[in-house]
């Protein structure tokens, strides 16, 4: 009950912020889907619902922007998420092997996240540092030239 | 910094900013540029610009400026550094490590000496 | 007084230059400097290596990044008096390249030359007072004091300038059609929305120099009467958006941006607006459904942007690279800017090249290179002296063009006639071991993922395309396939409503017409010429060459290798999966593809 409660309260914390900080305003709504889904994780349906009652939009509405954009997501995400770019360029430069190497060593498959929450795995369009390939994001942190046997110590520095 | 209201503000402003690089060249001021774009960070040059910064303090260097840039456009060469000493032209390495990049202050910075096998033409 | 100088003047004295007069051409620079009184501005200096010592003397100049080669001592006072005295430059000492064209038509030109990437990589992108030491925000205090609104568009109109985001509408119409609607509000929006994968112009340019794209902005906002703008940045940047906030904030600070910007009484305020990950978003009908906090599709167009844009008032919508390029236009004067370029394509663009290519990364050149300069001249060839086989121009709904296409020049109408794209910029280099049906499938995947399944069209004939496409590839092609995707594709290309959807079939179709013979090996012989489609190609021994060391059937990860030591192995067909681990491990180039 306690940890409901303790739930309800983060999301209408996270909601509280993201309205204080971009006005409490229909055109502003996917600013505020993207600082709630930063400060969760993901969006949680008590999340959608309480800012439909604050923006006064219907769920729905709310739901159909919240599914149409890749980088928003309605199903809960680990702490760290790990973003693998999926484009042409990184794949010819040995991009297959780092995807292989990196769900073998978290154990996921694309759009998993682990039992314990610690990561999540998903791909994402091009980065646009084609340049330095195959990338690698790990939450804010871009990694480029990413070779399958660096995948461990990166990801070791998401030890917490 | 006061607002520009007017043509002649923002000619003051430039020729002043002029005037600031102008004093770095002529009195032979030291500068060196890490390329911080998300290339750039992606290619490990935070790890660059600590190990050039942590090089300067641990040898009590002084009078060498540390400046960021954007994206040099050399995206696979990256970490990219350039160095400018007084009015010489730049010159850029590619691939900085953070032992090139103690190479780049010791023999570049302080001797003088390009280190030519990391030199990028762009 | 401190001496700073305006131009930097880089002298070849390698010693194949000093040979042919670089110590002489460096005397009389410097007597002619003197002579008219630029001694103080222009300094000059010797460097080594600029890279056409066979053309020599060669000189480069900075800020311009222009290359002169082939002059004489006799051509230093005429030189000085055009390029440092008048500002132009001069033509005749340009490096020359290959021409293709009459000679007279086509003025030779340097390969590379930088507008819009001219402080990308030689500025503090966080510092305002390193672009306005560049004479940053200079074309805006012209704009604002001494040109009207009619002024500024006429300028536009005289450059030539065209939407560098893909479909080269001209610019001064855009800001025509939207100064002249009725409104009390019009909005300027930046698209920096660059989606096509392979493409990071964009991001170069808001990372590296973002004031050039805000100043492009606030005259932009000037000429059509807008007073409110927004640049919406795809949240795959984040450094950009990041660098985007700081220099609005600065020029906010400096009174750049806001009420009464330079002291005048115009006013405009700038925000940046983050995407959330969809590609259909750099649609521009789609972005501003976004911007309104909509899902990001497509809306039908008449009525355009101009008349009824965001929140259904005038709205001008161009992408960073056209707004990089409006302060310079302004600056130096649309005589200039058209001086660059062919008759129809002005000015520069910048271009992000992949794939088999020596050297990958951002160019910038004058429209009109053809593609054999890009890519055998600037791009330095294609890897491992392999041969060259297409090359995709515009991202993934380009077209792939063929190499007798090499010698095509880069505008706009030529790519459309050629059955490609200008598009954002991409460029993707192929090689002789290319499958082009594996090719085409692989853009149809990315086409049909990113449909944002609005209109039927695209939303249910890229996934039938795309079907088609996997079952040749994976050996099932039928009898019939080539004329049901032809007729698919001018189908999708016509009745889509927006640029994702019409786009969508180039490369299926550019591909079935230049390699159609690969289609017809893949349906009728079921085989892939390139040796790329795994359910066609069979990996072998060659018995000869075998010397039984074991090594492939040790690593081959689902046992399909068998043999005695120093006997010839055997692969097994059926238990193979393809996946080549075989090729890699092998010392004696003893397997072969089949």
């Amino acid at each position: 009950m306690t940890s409901k409660n303790g739930k309800d309260r983060l999301i209408i914390k996270a909601v509280d912020s993201a309205i204080d900080h971009f006005g409490e305003n229909r055109e502003e709504l996917i600013p505020i889907l993207n600082h709630v889904n930063r400060t969760l994780g993901y969006l949680p349906s008590e999340a959608l619902e309480e800012i439909s009652n604050r923006l006064k939009s219907s769920r729905s509405q709310l739901f159909s922007v919240a599914s149409f954009y890749h980088m928003l997501s309605t199903k809960p995400r680990g702490k760290h998420v790990i973003q693998f770019c999926e484009s042409a360029p990184c794949h010819v430069v040995g991009g297959r092997e780092v995807w292989q190497t990196l769900k073998e060593t978290v154990n996921l498959e694309e759009d998993e996240t682990s039992p314990d929450g610690k990561w999540s795995l998903i791909t994402t369009s091009c980065l646009g540092l084609c340049g330095v390939g195959p990338v690698i994001v790990i939450d804010d942190d871009a990694y480029g030239n990413v070779t399958p046997e660096q995948i461990k110590d990166i990801l070791a520095k998401y030890s917490d | 910094m006061p607002t520009i209201k007017s043509i002649d503000d923002l000619k003051r402003i430039r020729e002043e900013a002029l005037k600031k690089q102008g004093m770095k060249s002529a009195s032979g001021q030291k500068q060196i540029i890490v390329g911080m774009g998300t290339c750039g960070i992606a290619a490990g040059a935070r790890d660059t610009m600590k190990a050039i910064l942590e090089k300067i303090e641990k040898d009590n260097l002084s009078g060498i400026i540390v400046t960021q840039t954007g994206c040099i456009g050399v995206c696979e060469m990256e970490p990219i550094v350039q160095v400018q000493i007084g009015d010489a032209p730049k010159i850029t390495y590619g691939k900085v490590t953070k032992d090139i990049a103690a190479r780049i202050v010791d023999e570049h910075v302080l001797a003088g000496i390009i280190v030519k096998d990391h030199i990028v033409n762009i | 007084m401190m001496k700073y100088f305006r131009t930097h003047i880089l002298v070849c004295v390698d010693p194949e230059c000093l040979s042919k007069g670089a110590h002489d051409i460096l005397d009389s620079l410097n007597d002619e400097l003197v002579a008219t009184g630029l001694i103080d501005e222009v300094q000059v200096l010797e460097t080594s290596r600029i890279g056409a010592c066979s053309q020599g003397p060669e000189m480069m100049v900075y800020p311009e990044g222009v290359h002169y080669a082939g002059m004489s001592v006799d051509d230093i006072p005429y030189l000085v008096e055009e390029h440092f005295l008048k500002g132009r430059i001069a033509k005749k000492f340009i490096l020359p390249i290959k021409s293709t064209k009459d000679e007279e038509l086509s003025a030779p030109t340097a390969k590379e030359i930088r507008v819009v990437l001219r402080n990308c990589g030689e500025i503090d992108p966080e510092n305002i007072e390193e672009y306005i030491a560049r004479d940053g925000y200079m074309a805006l205090a012209k704009v604002i004091t001494e040109m009207s609104q009619d002024d500024v568009i006429n300028e536009i109109k005289k450059s030539g300038i065209r939407g560098r985001g893909g479909a080269g509408f001209p610019t001064h119409l855009k800001w025509k059609f939207t100064q002249r609607e009725q409104s009390d509000i019009r909005y300027v929006i930046c698209n920096a929305d660059e989606g096509d994968p392979g493409a990071f112009m964009n991001r170069r340019v808001l990372e590296s120099d973002p004031h050039s794209v805000i100043e492009g902005m606030i005259i932009a906002a000037y000429a059509i009467g807008a007073s409110q703008g927004y640049v919406y940045c795809r949240a795959e940047y984040p450094i950009a958006v990041k660098t985007l906030n700081i220099a609005i904030q600065q020029a906010k600070n400096l009174g750049l941006l806001g009420e009464n910007i330079m002291g005048s009484d115009f006013s405009f305020e700038l925000e940046v607006r983050m995407g959330a990950g969809a590609f259909v978003c750099g649609e521009e009908t789609a972005l501003m459904n976004s911007i309104e906090g909509k899902r990001g599709e497509p809306r039908p167009r008449p009525p355009f942007p101009a008349v009824r844009g965001l929140w259904k008032k005038p709205t001008n919508i161009n992408n960073v690279e056209t707004y990089a390029n409006v302060p310079q236009i302004i600056l130096k004067g649309a005589d200039w800017f058209a001086s660059m370029g062919t008759e129809k394509s002005k000015g520069t663009k910048t271009f992000a090249m992949a794939g088999d290519i020596n050297h990958t990364g951002l160019i910038e050149v004058p429209m009109g290179i053809t593609l054999r300069e890009i890519i055998f001249d600037i791009g330095n060839g294609i890897r491992d002296n392999k041969e060259f086989k297409a090359i995709q121009t515009g991202g993934p709904m380009g077209g792939c063009l063929p190499k007798q296409y090499l010698d095509l020049p880069v505008d706009y109408e030529s790519l459309i006639q050629a059955g490609s794209m200008m598009g954002s910029g991409g460029m993707i280099v192929m090689d002789e071991d290319t499958c082009m049906v594996d090719i085409a499938r692989f853009f149809m995947e990315f086409t049909q993922e990113e449909s944002c399944g609005k209109c039927t069209p695209c939303r249910v004939g890229t996934k039938r395309i795309l079907d088609i496409l996997e079952r040749i590839c994976a050996g099932h092609g039928r009898q019939g396939d080539i004329e049901q995707l032809e007729m698919l594709c001018s189908e999708i290309k016509q009745d889509s409503l927006c640029g994702l959807g019409q786009g969508a079939p180039n490369p299926v179709e550019s591909t079935l017409k230049h390699f159609r013979d690969e289609y017809e090996a893949h349906i009728l012989e079921k085989r892939c010429p390139a040796k790329v489609c795994k359910a066609l190609i069979r990996y072998q021994i060659i018995e000869n060459t075998c010397t039984g060391c074991t090594v492939c059937a040790r690593n081959c990860p689902v046992n399909a290798i068998s043999g005695e030591r120093h006997q010839p192995h055997f692969i097994d067909p059926d238990t193979c999966i393809r996946c080549g681990i075989c090729v890699q491990v092998c010392n004696f180039n003893a397997i072969e593809i089949v």
